[in-house]
């Protein structure tokens, strides 16, 4: 037996194994959907997609279901999670928007513009920032940031005109935003660059012997011919925004109130709660049968939102291939 | 308006010619020139922002962190003095690591192999292409809230202990092979990266001499793109390091490593225990302990490491001379 393993594979076995193992994967991923949809089925049973909507609060709706028994009836299972989305998409859309502009930049700035002693320095350091733990960023975030902020960005007449609705100084959507920002940004810089860097140069030096200047060559030539690259780094870094628990459950403030832009300065200091920040904060309590239904239902949207997304990039990316601009 | 000498000017001496050769920036439209301007600011701004990261951690490491510390064991207390250090987290995020490695690295490797060199059929290896996209794009969060989900099963009371009605679900072992997702992406897209870079020409040397296929992929392929492993290897490995969420839910997070039962390995591996980030995570305000400066130093720690398997990565693509492909890739 052992020796018939020892011997050279033939290619057919070979292919059949590695094939397998392959398929795993693929497997898992059905597994995760089932269970996760398994999971979530009872709230989607008793609320059907009114939970997505808007009415009451979340948070005292989840307090609730804390105490429920083993066998909860259908009331127990009311959320009206829009709260929580909102502020998931809020604060992945600002800090995608933010990101974008910063690593587009940045990109442009490497490939263009740094100087060769500058470029070699910035590789490592978008490398590094791009491996930081997200933990780090939060532990910035809830020991100096939202300390600072309470302290010297929102003043005490602001806290007092809105004391008997939320509290500012626990952090809020700016500070999460901003971090946001930092954690996805160097993704983004880096997969741009490398799709900046592998448009073929005489296409850019074309643009630039019919006149236009590098930066106006670069942006007419170069950042069009990656567009598609782009749109997977955007799309890549939305889900890793999107799915962000441990950052947003530090200093989003841990009220779920959905800041409203109406409210002037004030709304980057409103607290908010994301639907994965939620399912951390509750997942000490998850024997609760209601509770349990509804974290899931959140981690099916959370799933189904990044699928989307990684879907869509990855469409996106396909017809690269045929130009190799990019991989 | 564009990057050309004024004919019949001063005479142009070599050093004023290749000035005029680069950006003239002053001769650009305002807005150009604010863009250009800007992308400067964003460049000079995400490099201050991880030095200050690293300066402001290593300070605060200098501050926290002593070396009994890193040899004690954490104690439930309120008094920071009291609460023992971080020995268990280390010990855990190493062990973490290990495990999650082991699951990952044949995984990724294979699926990559299996892929680039098979890949028949064309919609079954289009599928697992698109499944390693979907778990790299997948939240940690949602992996761990499966990852409760199968290994509550009774099925799975092997890999932490049984309870009523199934498992606990929370062990070393359960943490190991859900956090091995994190890694698998990087390892899958190194692997691929090399093996896609490797020269048609060195594959086919090899057929030429008579070795079957597999062989070719076992002795001229793997030792073509074992760096590019050690590199995918090595930021998988960081992932690992650096995930909350998984370790969070399915960790137990106890304080201490706390092994199911007295055989040696086996019951720490079905045992709870705490890492690195979410000894962090519980320490900080944000969770249960509010023990900023025992946050603080396993933080400088956890840093250090990053750091250490950052070096690392760029140490790998330098071994043993110049790489058979050239890559010089900055996203992973």
């Amino acid at each position: 037996m052992l020796d018939r393993l020892r011997q050279p594979w033939s290619d057919n076995r070979a292919e059949l194994v590695l094939g397998a193992v392959a398929c795993l994967l693929a497997l898992a991923i059905m597994a995760m959907i089932v269970f996760v949809a398994r999971g979530a089925w009872p709230t989607f049973e008793h609320d059907g997609l009114s939970w997505l909507g808007s009415g009451g609060n979340p948070d005292s709706q989840i307090g609730a279901m804390q105490n429920t028994s083993t066998n909860p009836p259908a009331s127990a299972f009311l959320v009206h999670a829009w709260p929580l989305i909102y502020g998931t998409v809020l604060s992945a859309g600002l800090a995608l928007i933010l990101g974008l502009a910063v690593s587009l930049a940045t990109a442009i700035f490497i490939v263009d513009f740094a100087p060769p002693i500058v470029r070699r320095t910035m590789t490592p350091v978008i490398r590094l920032l791009a491996a930081v733990p997200s933990v780090l960023y939060g532990l910035v975030g809830i020991l100096v940031l939202v300390p600072f902020t309470a302290q010297h960005l929102v003043s005490s007449s602001q806290k007092r005109s809105v004391e008997y609705v939320i509290q500012l100084s626990n952090g809020g959507l700016g500070v999460a935003v901003v971090l946001l920002t930092l954690m996805i940004a160097p993704i983004m810089t880096a997969l741009i660059t490398d799709a900046l860097e592998s448009v073929p140069r005489p296409w850019r030096e074309g643009a630039i012997a019919l006149g236009l200047n590098p930066l106006r060559a670069t942006l007419a030539v170069s950042i069009r011919a990656i567009r598609p690259a782009i749109v997977a780094a955007a799309g890549l870094a939305a889900a890793r925004a999107i799915g962000e628990a441990i950052v947003i459950s530090m200093v989003s403030g841990g009220v779920s109130f959905s800041p409203n832009p109406a409210d002037g300065q004030i709304f980057w200091f409103e607290p908010f709660e994301s639907l994965a920040s939620t399912i951390v904060r509750d997942a000490e309590s998850i024997n609760a049968p209601a509770l349990h239904s509804t974290l899931y239902a959140f981690a099916a949207l959370l799933l189904f939102s990044s699928f989307v997304l990684s879907l869509a990039s990855y469409l996106i990316r396909l017809p690269m291939r045929r130009y190799q601009v990019s991989s | 308006m564009a990057a050309v000498e004024p004919i019949g000017g001063a005479p142009v001496t070599p050093s004023r010619r290749r000035r005029g050769r680069r950006a003239p920036v002053r001769s650009w439209r305002p807005r150009d020139q604010a863009i250009f301007v800007l992308s400067w600011i964003a460049g000079t701004g995400l490099c201050l922002c991880a030095a200050a990261l690293v300066i402001f951690f290593i300070v605060q490491g200098a501050h926290y962190l002593r070396p009994a510390l890193l040899v004690t064991r954490p104690s439930p207390a309120v008094n920071q003095a009291l609460s023992g250090g971080i020995l268990d987290p280390i010990e855990g995020t190493l062990l973490l690591g290990v495990i999650g490695l082991l699951i990952a690295a044949p995984l990724g490797v294979i699926t990559a192999i299996w892929v680039v060199e098979y890949g028949r059929p064309r919609w079954l290896s289009r599928i697992v292409e698109s499944a390693v996209e979907v778990i790299a794009g997948t939240p940690d969060i949602v992996l761990a809230i499966f990852g409760l989900a199968l290994f509550e099963l009774g099925v799975f009371a092997p890999f932490s202990f049984a309870e009523p009605g199934g498992a606990f679900g929370r062990s070393f072992l359960n943490a190991g092979i859900i956090v091995s997702a994190v890694a698998i992406p990087s390892i899958y897209t190194a692997t691929r990266n090399g093996l896609l870079a490797t020269p048609r020409q060195l594959r086919e040397a090899s057929y030429a001499l008579g070795k079957t296929r597999v062989a070719t992929i076992r002795r001229v392929v793997m030792p073509a793109v074992r760096r590019d492993v050690a590199t995918g290897a090595t930021l998988g490995l960081g992932r690992i390091y650096g995930d909350t969420a998984i370790v969070v839910l399915l960790l137990g997070a106890t304080l201490r490593n706390q092994p199911e039962n007295n055989v040696p390995l086996i019951g720490l591996l079905r045992g709870t225990g705490s890492t690195l980030t979410s000894f962090i995570y519980d320490s900080s305000p944000a969770g249960d302990g509010n023990a900023p400066n025992k946050a603080y130093a396993a933080a400088a720690v956890l840093l250090l490491m990053v750091l250490l398997l950052n070096w690392g990565v760029g140490r790998i693509g330098r071994i043993g001379g110049p790489p058979i492909h050239e890559e010089r890739r900055l996203g992973a």
